[in-house]
């Protein structure tokens, strides 16, 4: 007898399993709980500055840390956010969402606590480990528990019920960002900057969110459906009534195609954000102040969180697929746009250009879980997402060096600062129209790759023996 | 395979109040925060 099949304490599948009638309205926010909470990771850049004066207080020290320094912190903390979502995803299919978020909360809220001390005692390998390491894999193991909970209770909604929940991670900013600034001026003294007492505060406050969420979140019986809802009898060939083993999925090329086509979505975003602030002022030099600029960085932030909501729910009417190739062909063509807007001085045409292409940025994280469960069914759709992931740290690397790299090119060859940006636009265009050929060819999973009838039993005896037996 | 243990323990359902409570605890600071957000970016078109 396997060790899930004995386990019937708080935090298994069986204690869970929702009954007869419940309202799946509870669950978006217990996803929320959790994901406004990670999305913290956003803001953590509200902390380099103060971070650079431990020290000095009023200016940085000789022994103070320095950026580059600093920058590591939240570069570990992304990449251990991909390889916990990539290793812990089969896991968490295993054990059910409400361990696998109480372990996030320890993992995320305990980052906190580490680097709280290490700030205090000024050693920057203790903000690796905690906020880095140990908040890195809070941040994976949180942003895939909910998601597969969520399809689950939703198979008449899955783009927009996974969109709410993802949405609170492009929104989690939206909440640490003040609340840091806030925290950082309460606790400040004149011989302390009063970071490392915000770090505590804010480890507990996240860790009782997240527990909150852990204690709310429930899974539906096995065959459980909507009210009057039954599954149509005519259903698209994109979305399979089958279901495909996490380890088999990677074997498959739907897989590969879906992980190049979010990987190259999220470069041609993800440079931009990084770089949207300097580069509007540099498009219109003289025109566009910092504090402009700054209020341009939040639009972007705003698009990339309401367009998680608005694209995952349109998937849900014309298709993943189709929102795909939207997301590349409306792209491209804003890309190659928008170096058009910045000459012509059409500020307000630039920055709706930019808020378009942010919000299918955000829209391609968001609708890729259902992507996966139409293509792979619902059974590992949580742990094949977490192993999907490993595309954003890909694009994490690759969209910034891009478009840092190609604006340096460019600059040092003479060509003016405002319009160095438009040999990167374009590139991002072309690696769209990569994306869409990848995305083109996605078709249904081979029957072959499906797990059979048997291995389905076997699975569900393994994991919860009490319900299968019902 | 054995199963000595009963099945899950009967939970029962959340009030419609509590779910409402729900959204507005994890939707008030997510609304201030936005706010926030279109104030600062109000610069952007003063």
């Amino acid at each position: 007898m396997s060790i899930a099949s004995k386990d019937h304490g708080f935090f298994s599948k069986e204690r869970i399993t929702a009954p007869p009638g419940f309202n799946r309205w509870m669950i978006p926010p217990a996803a929320l709980a959790v994901h406004l909470c990670i999305g913290q990771a956003y803001a953590f850049s509200v902390f380099n500055n103060p971070m650079t004066r431990l020290l000095g207080i009023t200016e940085p020290a000789a022994a103070d840390w320095g950026l580059p320094t600093l920058g590591w912190i939240f570069s570990l903390a992304i990449f251990f956010l991909g390889l916990s979502a990539a290793f812990a995803g089969k896991w968490l299919e295993d054990v059910g969402p409400r361990k696998a978020m109480f372990a996030a909360a320890c993992c995320f809220g305990g980052g906190f606590m580490v680097s709280a001390v290490g700030i205090s005692l000024h050693q920057i390998w203790l903000l690796y480990l905690g906020y880095g390491v140990l908040g890195g894999v809070g941040l994976g193991i949180g942003y895939v528990s909910p998601v597969s909970t969520l399809i689950k209770w939703f198979p008449d909604k899955r783009g927009m019920a996974t969109g709410m929940a993802i949405m609170g991670f492009g929104g989690g900013a939206f909440i640490a960002s003040p609340m840091s600034v806030a925290l950082m001026d309460y606790f400040h003294t004149p011989v302390s900057m009063g970071v490392a007492q915000t770090f505590v505060v804010m480890g507990v406050l996240y860790f009782c969110s997240m527990m909150i969420g852990a204690f709310a979140i429930r899974i539906p019986a096995p065959g459980w459906k909507p009210a009057g809802w039954t599954a149509p009898v005519k259903q698209s060939a994109m979305i399979s009534r089958n279901h495909v083993h996490i380890d088999q999925a990677l074997k498959t090329p739907q897989f590969w195609l879906l992980w190049w086509a979010l990987c190259l979505n999220v470069t041609a975003g993800i440079g931009v954000l990084g770089q949207a602030s300097v580069m509007i002022q540099e498009s219109f030099k003289g025109a566009i102040t910092p504090a402009a600029a700054a209020g341009f960085v939040g639009m972007l932030s705003l698009a990339n969180m309401l367009g998680r909501f608005f694209w995952s729910s349109v998937s849900d009417y014309v298709g993943r697929k189709n929102t795909y190739a939207i997301f590349f062909v409306l792209g491209t063509a804003l890309y190659l746009l928008v170096p058009g807007m910045g000459s012509a001085g059409n500020v307000a045409l630039f920055v709706l250009f930019y808020c378009v292409i942010i919000s299918m940025y955000g829209g391609g994280f968001s609708t890729v879980p259902a992507y996966l469960a139409d293509l792979f069914g619902t059974r590992y759709v949580g742990g094949i997402h977490g192993r999907l992931l490993t595309a954003w740290a890909a694009a994490g690397i690759f969209g910034p060096t891009l478009v840092n790299y190609i604006r340096q090119y460019q600059v040092d060859h003479g060509v003016p600062a405002a319009q160095s940006y438009t040999a990167t636009m374009y590139l991002m265009a072309t690696l769209l129209v990569v994306g869409f050929i990848c995305n083109m060819f996605v078709r249904p999973v081979a029957a072959r790759h499906h797990m059979s009838g048997e291995q389905l039993n076997e699975q569900q005896n393994l994991l919860s023996p009490a319900m299968s037996t019902k | 395979m054995e199963h000595t243990t009963a099945a899950a323990p009967a939970r029962s359902n959340p009030p419609l109040i509590l779910v409402v409570i729900f959204w507005l605890y994890v939707g008030i600071p997510l609304a201030l925060g936005v706010w926030e957000t279109l104030l600062k970016a109000s610069a952007l078109f003063k």
